[in-house]
């Protein structure tokens, strides 16, 4: 008989998921609602937690460099090996296992239901293995400074040979646990990565159109896509490495002579390494950046109380940006040797990547042209983004040509612009985005003047230590260096403003223990907040409880959504903000008068 | 870098082309009553979306592996190593377990309880059996002197079938759960199992073709 039945069901029957969507799991247990959770939420503040935590621990260690930078030979701690294994280590966190997994992992969960209007991702399953695996690549990168040698030295590109090859520090298990650590992290990332693809093409709620997205899930969005497609390159280059470093193939490794030895290696190619690593290591800078650029829109709209300016040139540039960060890479290797042609096709996609950038920058000015600006701690991080975004990104079109580039590569001119514009400036607005949904997450507001006074310190302190780097890149001041000694190229002020700079990095430092003290404060004793404390009309903010539970939305329904998410200053209207889920009077009316006809209408069946 | 380039065109170019389509025209900024259900929802199953993104997420992996290869070829020290004649024959056996999946599917979309089983039995079983082969084929060459360090051909060789042969695992994951479906009797799960794992299992072989191509002829 259940044959029969099963046989029975019909096309009909399968529409429209094809298959009954699974009811949302309903843990009972503390384990299960906050450890094993499958819950995007709590995955979210899992992954924000972790990707904060380790990001800690670079901070410590740039500051660690700081010391040896500006105060050299003042502490015996720190030999050129530590130096080269702190400087690795800081770039390999701070740019994949914090900002990647923090604007992915934790504001891409928390964000995209609550967003776009859905109960969850649509695998929460997948979803939590992405974090644990997130975790364990974390864990196994952690491991790495406790094993013999330490963590790998190598510079965060990771650059063959001297990645693999004796002399350079973590060449023993060092280099092995970062290579492993990064492969999983992608598996982690590829799960979690299809959740968010696939929940923004599919799970959107009633008219919840692709245009009506707020730009925060287009940001997330595209950036998830290239994730998804750019990591695979990091992923190929890890496992030859692996292969080389473990069993003995030449993948990258030449014929070469090591420590008077030759070693076994023949015939590899460190140029086909770089091409990988960077064809990943370019999108991966938007991969950061896109979603930035997507809460900063959100952000300065809600607190300039007016609609984001050129919304769908907005979004196009996110596009444009995504499709031609794809055909940039080389222009990290025009030192590495290459045909001059290709030289300048790399310079030239370089130099045409500025065009949809420069048209995101007008268009956040042109929001704040005339809008009603409230100064609120979000606001001071979003506009302080999008001046540290244009210093840096102009620098960035010195960078791009080639005969700028040669004589500035290597340089401490480098280091301030991508400092400046893929670390300062998303990081600004990670503070900002977590200062704009902290209410919405605990429930309760943070301290205003606390999180002025991080704002101010980050923001001047900032400019304090990447702006005289600038010049002593001019002065060709070579990064990656332990220790400088008597040179014939740099003036003897160079010392001393590398002493400033690192006094102002551990002032910055310092101030973000503010922050983070604001944060765990304020959980406990921060006012209430309230439901939309920043009168913001983007769905999160109508959710029936703050912070929100399992399932986002109201129990019965999900919520109709009647226009975008920039209904700020509406002339005519009551209030300053009209909410997407809230339609305009005279759809109310044709509402109420559908539905008491299709009420009739069931009276009449019966 | 060609194969790649190549290849990211192409989906740049779909995505574009599908986003334009989607956002030209459109005003945001005009309010209006949402009409029909959920957006997107309907088309697609989120599980089959989820497969075609992945596969292009996996097309991505092999295309960066053959862009490498292709780089590295051009070196002095390349030694193209033998194709051993059983890879034609586990050609063969991934091309029937693909056919056999193909025949599940025709027969998930008619209700025919056997046809889907005896897809499913043919499928998996081809692929282990094509996995046994791909290990014979490693002994073989092993024996014969082709270790994977001892030639950068003989690297990729093993690289790239032991990344296919893990894939193949993978999809024997969500057959070994479809075909639970199918013996329980639940229709709809094990159609949707049926369709993705057919997919996949077409894909794989087409990876595999493209791989043997460019070990052959090279």
């Amino acid at each position: 008989m259940a044959q029969v039945a099963h046989d029975a069901v019909t096309d009909a029957d399968l529409r429209p998921f094809e298959v009954a969507e699974e009811p949302l799991y309903h843990p009972k247990t503390f384990i299960g609602k906050y450890i094993w959770s499958q819950d995007a939420k709590v995955i979210a503040i899992q992954y924000a937690i972790t990707a904060i935590g380790i990001g800690l621990v670079a901070l410590v260690l740039s500051i660690l460099m700081r010391l040896q930078l500006g105060f050299p030979e003042s502490f015996s701690l720190i030999d050129p090996a530590n130096y080269l294994q702190f400087v690795t280590m800081h770039g390999m966190i701070m740019v994949i296992y914090l900002l990647t997994a923090l604007f992915l992992g934790g504001f891409g969960n928390y964000l995209i239901p609550l967003q776009i209007g859905a109960r969850d991702m649509v695998f929460p399953y997948a979803n939590m293995l992405s974090f644990w695996f997130y975790l364990a690549a974390v864990l196994i990168l952690v491991a790495s400074f406790f094993v013999p040698g330490g963590p790998t030295g190598a510079g965060w590109t990771l650059y063959p040979p001297q990645a693999v090859i004796g002399g350079t520090p973590g060449t023993g298990a060092g280099i092995i646990l970062m290579l492993i650590s990064l492969c999983v992290f992608i598996i982690g990332f590829t799960m979690g990565g299809l959740n968010y693809a696939v929940t923004v093409l599919q799970a959107r709620t009633r008219g919840m159109t692709l245009m009506r997205m707020p730009l925060t899930v287009w940001g997330i969005f595209m950036a998830t896509v290239l994730a998804l497609l750019a990591f695979p390159a990091l992923f190929v280059s890890c496992i030859m490495m692996i292969l080389d470093r473990l069993i003995g193939t030449s993948f990258f490794m030449p014929a070469m002579m090591s420590m008077g030895e030759q070693t076994a290696y023949d015939g590899g190619s460190p140029i086909l390494f770089q091409h990988l690593f960077w064809f990943f290591g370019h999108p991966e800078v938007y991969i950061v950046a896109l979603p930035a650029f997507g809460i900063v829109s959100d952000v300065l709209a809600t607190h300039a109380r007016k609609n984001i300016f050129g919304y769908r040139m907005m979004v196009w540039a996110i596009v444009a940006i995504g499709a031609l960060s794809f055909i940039v890479w080389a222009h990290h290797m025009y030192v590495s040797g290459m045909n001059p042609y290709f030289g300048f096709f790399f310079a030239t996609t370089t130099l045409i990547i500025a065009v949809p950038t420069a048209i995101k920058v007008y268009n956040w000015v042109l929001t704040l042209w005339r809008g009603n600006i409230q100064l609120t701690v979000p606001m001071l991080f979003s506009i302080g983004f999008i001046f540290t975004f244009i210093n840096g990104g102009l620098t960035g079109l010195f960078l791009g040509n080639v005969t700028v580039d040669l004589p500035l590569s290597d340089t401490y001119f480098v280091v301030a612009h991508f400092h400046m514009v893929m670390a300062v400036s998303p990081v600004l607005v990670v503070f900002g985005a977590i200062y704009h949904w902290y209410p919405k997450i605990t429930g309760r507001m943070f301290d205003e003047t606390l999180g002025k006074i991080h704002f101010w310190i980050t923001f001047l302190g900032s400019y304090a230590i990447y702006y005289p780097m600038h010049y002593l890149g001019f002065e060709g001041v070579p990064r990656r260096y332990y220790a400088y000694g008597e040179t014939a190229f740099m003036s003897e002020s160079a010392q001393d403003l590398n002493m400033a700079i690192s006094i102002a990095a551990i002032v910055v430092a310092l101030a973000q223990l503010i922050f983070i003290y604001n944060i765990i404060k304020s959980l406990f004793s921060g006012e209430k907040a309230g439901h939309n404390p920043w009168n913001a009309t983007t769905l999160e903010w109508q959710t029936p409880h703050t912070p929100p539970r399992h399932g986002n939305f109201d129990e019965d329904e999900l919520p109709s959504v009647y226009r975008w998410a920039y209904d700020y200053g509406v002339p005519g209207a009551k209030e300053d903000f009209i909410p997407q889920n809230v339609p305009s009077e005279e759809m109310a009316a044709a509402r109420v008068s559908g539905e008491a006809r299709a009420q009739g209408d069931g009276k009449a069946d019966r | 870098m060609t194969a790649t380039l190549v290849f990211l065109a192409l989906l740049m170019g779909a995505v574009v082309w599908w986003l334009v389509r989607q956002t030209i025209n459109v005003k945001p900024w005009v309010a209006s009553a949402p009409s029909g259900a959920q957006q997107g929802v309907g088309l697609v199953a989120p599980q089959k979306m989820a497969l075609g993104v992945l596969l292009a997420v996996i097309t991505s992996l092999f295309a960066l592996f053959i862009s490498a290869y292709s780089i590295r070829m051009e070196l002095s020290d390349w030694r193209p190593l033998p194709e051993p004649d059983l890879l034609w024959l586990n050609t063969a056996i991934l091309f029937v377990g693909s056919l056999g999946l193909q025949w599940a599917w025709r027969g998930a979309a008619r209700q025919q309880w056997p046809a889907i089983r005896v897809g499913l039995v043919v499928g998996g079983g081809c692929a282990l059996a094509f996995m046994a082969g791909q290990l014979l084929v490693w002994q073989d060459l092993a024996a014969s002197g082709y270790l994977i360090a001892s030639n950068p051909a003989n690297a990729f060789f093993y690289v790239l079938t032991g990344l296919h042969v893990l894939h193949l695992l993978g999809g024997l994951v969500v057959l070994a759960r479809t075909s639970g479906h199918a013996w329980s009797g639940a229709l709809a799960k094990a159609r949707l199992g049926v369709e993705l794992c057919a997919v996949y299992w077409h894909f794989l072989f087409v990876v595999w073709l493209i791989l043997f191509g460019l070990m052959l002829s090279t």
